[in-house]
């Protein structure tokens, strides 16, 4: 780099002993702009494409958990995606806390999965962790897999009652969405 | 361009003299068209090339006539497509013909693709030819797999989510990566609005890149069935009207299959499941993506890990722009080379074992002499034949094989076959 600028500034004539390194100060600096300029521009494309703001101000919903027996479930729909709702019978809390923790494909405990007081209440975001189907076993008479949660029938990923991945491709839990009791027949999903 | 530099045409039209003075384009088409020195010996697979140029052309005039009735909205687009079917004057026939379009236009590139494989149409100097081509193919399946998100069944929702969210596997910003892709936090009306916005757009970009593909394929010359360069005029014919003939009468006969399918069976590469409308709350029971997808699906579940089975996915596209550098042997056409001409077939037969294996359920069995052998590890087995094939056998067969004495010129090995008759 040196030396050739001090060849162009012989041929170039510039004359002033300190025109060589104001020149490659110059040049670097304009480089240094346009790039940051071009990814300045590009940014509010790329940006452009994220979630807008009334997408994501849709993202709370209230449940009323009135009428969902012991022993079933329903779906309801939240940001565009199916939650489950369980009202689990005392023998399937108990199957999710009779587990091995640490030898779960992605441990975690049945009581870190749903909240102090309502271990009945297991709610889970329907939406397989592997490639995003929705795993059969909310309504009656659909297959529960072989861990008595919920089967997804697209590569074959068996959850348990506790909404945990036991077998198949799936590499994680089904996600507990953040939520509230606002009182004890009425929860807020988001 | 090399021919562009012989002396200009006398064309008869004073008008055509006077336009071609200021801009070329007639000495243009006549040099790269007109007289452009062909090797005398196409088969027809050398029409494939032509014939996927007049499907990417009837891919666009039919879309951009379905655009003009088409709503991507989440609400109407399904109730668009079957307004375009039922009320829209000649929609049902523009419609099948995009439809089914997608999967000719695929047909015929795969063949064009297979054709270059088998007689060496990558090898120097067309390296950069070929890895056009199959920048050609990424591109031609991302606009497939967008449009097919734009009736918005069942199968087009399902499609979307399981192949938007192959890039979850990515790790750390997986998942903004897909939010990203979504513009929300499932597939819904801002992922079909972009889908269609790209849809439209990526088409025009596969024109761009196949006139590069063309350009480049003008520098280098076209390969031909003996791999054998033309040594002089005896070896080549002018494109017009030799090939404008023998092309023309292949398109005619491809297009007879295309319209068979567009008239009398137009569902038959489609699912049935596309027929109801998305339900963002109901998987079906047995998804699958459209059948030119299914061997690549088949690598993706045949890997039991997520990371791993995207990665082998990509990587059997990927690996095609590594081709010209796996294989090492220096005779391009298959034809004189005994023992990877039989191993060509056996790729094209793994290829096909992965096409069906990936459009079953992934726990399906068959049973053979009474074992039930899962399908799975069949897909593994030619999971693993298409990674072999590429980066152990193509490098191999380079060094222990004896290829067959090569024709002296392409005139010689035309001719010589025919004086003996
Ligand atoms: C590379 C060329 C193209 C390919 C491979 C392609 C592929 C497809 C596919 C597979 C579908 C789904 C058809 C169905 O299952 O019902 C589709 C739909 C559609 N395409 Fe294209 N397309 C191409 C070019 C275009 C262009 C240039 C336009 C112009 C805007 C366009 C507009 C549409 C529209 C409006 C639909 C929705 C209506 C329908 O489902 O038939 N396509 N395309
Ligand atoms: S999406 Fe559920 S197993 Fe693949």
């Amino acid at each position: 780099m040196a030396s050739s600028s001090k060849a162009a500034t012989s041929e170039g004539g510039a004359g002033h002993g300190d025109g060589v390194g104001r020149r490659d100060f110059l040049f670097i600096a304009t480089g240094a702009t346009a790039a940051v300029g071009t990814a300045a521009a590009i940014w509010p494309f790329l940006n452009n494409m994220n979630p807008a703001a009334d997408t994501l101000a849709l993202a709370s919903i209230e449940v009323s958990l009135n009428g969902i027996e012991v022993g079933q479930a329903i779906k309801v729909s939240w940001r565009g995606k199916p939650v489950f709702i369980r009202h689990r019978t005392p023998e399937e809390i108990q199957a999710a806390r009779d587990v091995d923790v640490s030898r779960l494909p992605d441990p975690e405990d049945d009581a870190k999965r749903v909240q102090k007081g309502h271990d009945d209440w297991l709610i889970v975001v329907g939406v397989c962790t592997h490639l995003g189907c929705i795993p059969l076993g909310t309504a009656q008479g659909e297959t529960r897999g072989d861990y008595k949660g919920w089967f997804c029938p697209c590569h074959g990923s068996h959850y348990d009652t506790s909404g945990r991945i036991r077998r198949g491709p799936a590499p994680k839990n089904l996600e507990v969405p953040t939520y509230t009791f606002v009182n004890d027949t009425t929860i807020r999903i988001g | 361009m090399a021919s562009m530099q012989g002396k200009p045409p006398a064309f008869n039209s004073a008008v055509v003299r006077w336009i071609d003075k200021r801009l070329p384009i007639f000495t243009f088409m006549h040099h790269e068209y007109g007289v452009f020195p062909t090797p005398r010996n196409f088969n027809y697979w050398w029409s494939f090339g032509g014939i996927a140029m007049v499907m990417l052309i009837t891919m666009i005039v039919t879309g951009i006539v379905l655009a003009m009735n088409y709503t991507p909205h989440v609400d109407y687009a399904f109730d668009s497509v079957e307004r375009i079917r039922r009320d829209v004057p000649q929609g049902w026939l523009i419609q099948y013909m995009h439809m089914n379009g997608a999967s000719f236009f695929f047909i015929a590139v795969f063949i064009h693709l297979f054709r270059g494989m088998y007689y060496g149409s990558y090898k120097n100097p067309r390296e950069l030819l070929w890895m056009l081509g199959v920048v050609i193919l990424l591109l031609m399946m991302a606009t497939a797999f967008m449009g097919y998100v734009l009736p918005w069944g069942q199968m087009s929702f399902w499609g979307a989510t399981v192949i938007t969210n192959l890039f979850s596997a990515i790790p750390v910003f997986g998942e903004d990566i897909v939010t990203f892709l979504w513009g929300g936090f499932s597939v819904d009306n801002p992922t079909l609005n972009r889908f269609f916005s790209l849809h439209y757009l990526l088409p025009f970009v596969i024109v761009g890149v196949v006139v590069l593909h063309i350009a480049a394929m003008h520098v280098a010359g076209s390969n031909n069935p003996t791999g054998i360069d033309p040594r002089g005029p005896q070896d080549t014919l002018p494109f017009s009207p030799y090939y404008v003939t023998k092309d023309g009468y292949a398109v005619v006969v491809f297009l007879i299959f295309y319209a068979i399918f567009v008239f009398f069976a137009p569902d038959f590469f489609g699912e049935p499941d596309n027929y109801t409308k998305a339900n963002p709350l109901q998987t079906p029971a047995h998804i699958v993506p459209e059948w030119y997808f299914l061997p690549f699906y088949a690598v993706l579940r045949s890997i039991p890990d997520k990371l791993g089975g995207v990665i082998a996915m990509f990587g059997a596209i990927g690996i095609l722009f590594l081709l010209p550098w796996l294989d090492t042997s220096r005779v391009r056409s298959g034809r004189f080379r005994p023992m990877f001409k039989w191993f060509f077939w056996v790729f094209v037969i793994d290829c096909l074992v992965l096409g069906w294996v990936g459009g079953n359920p992934a726990d399906a069995e068959i049973s053979i002499l009474g074992m039930h052998i899962p399908l799975l590890w069949i897909g593994r087995l030619a999971t693993f034949w298409y990674y072999f094939h590429f980066l152990i056998l193509l490098p191999l067969l380079g060094k222990i094989e004896r290829p067959l004495p090569l024709p002296a010129s392409i005139a010689d090995s035309v001719l010589k076959p025919a004086a003996a008759r």
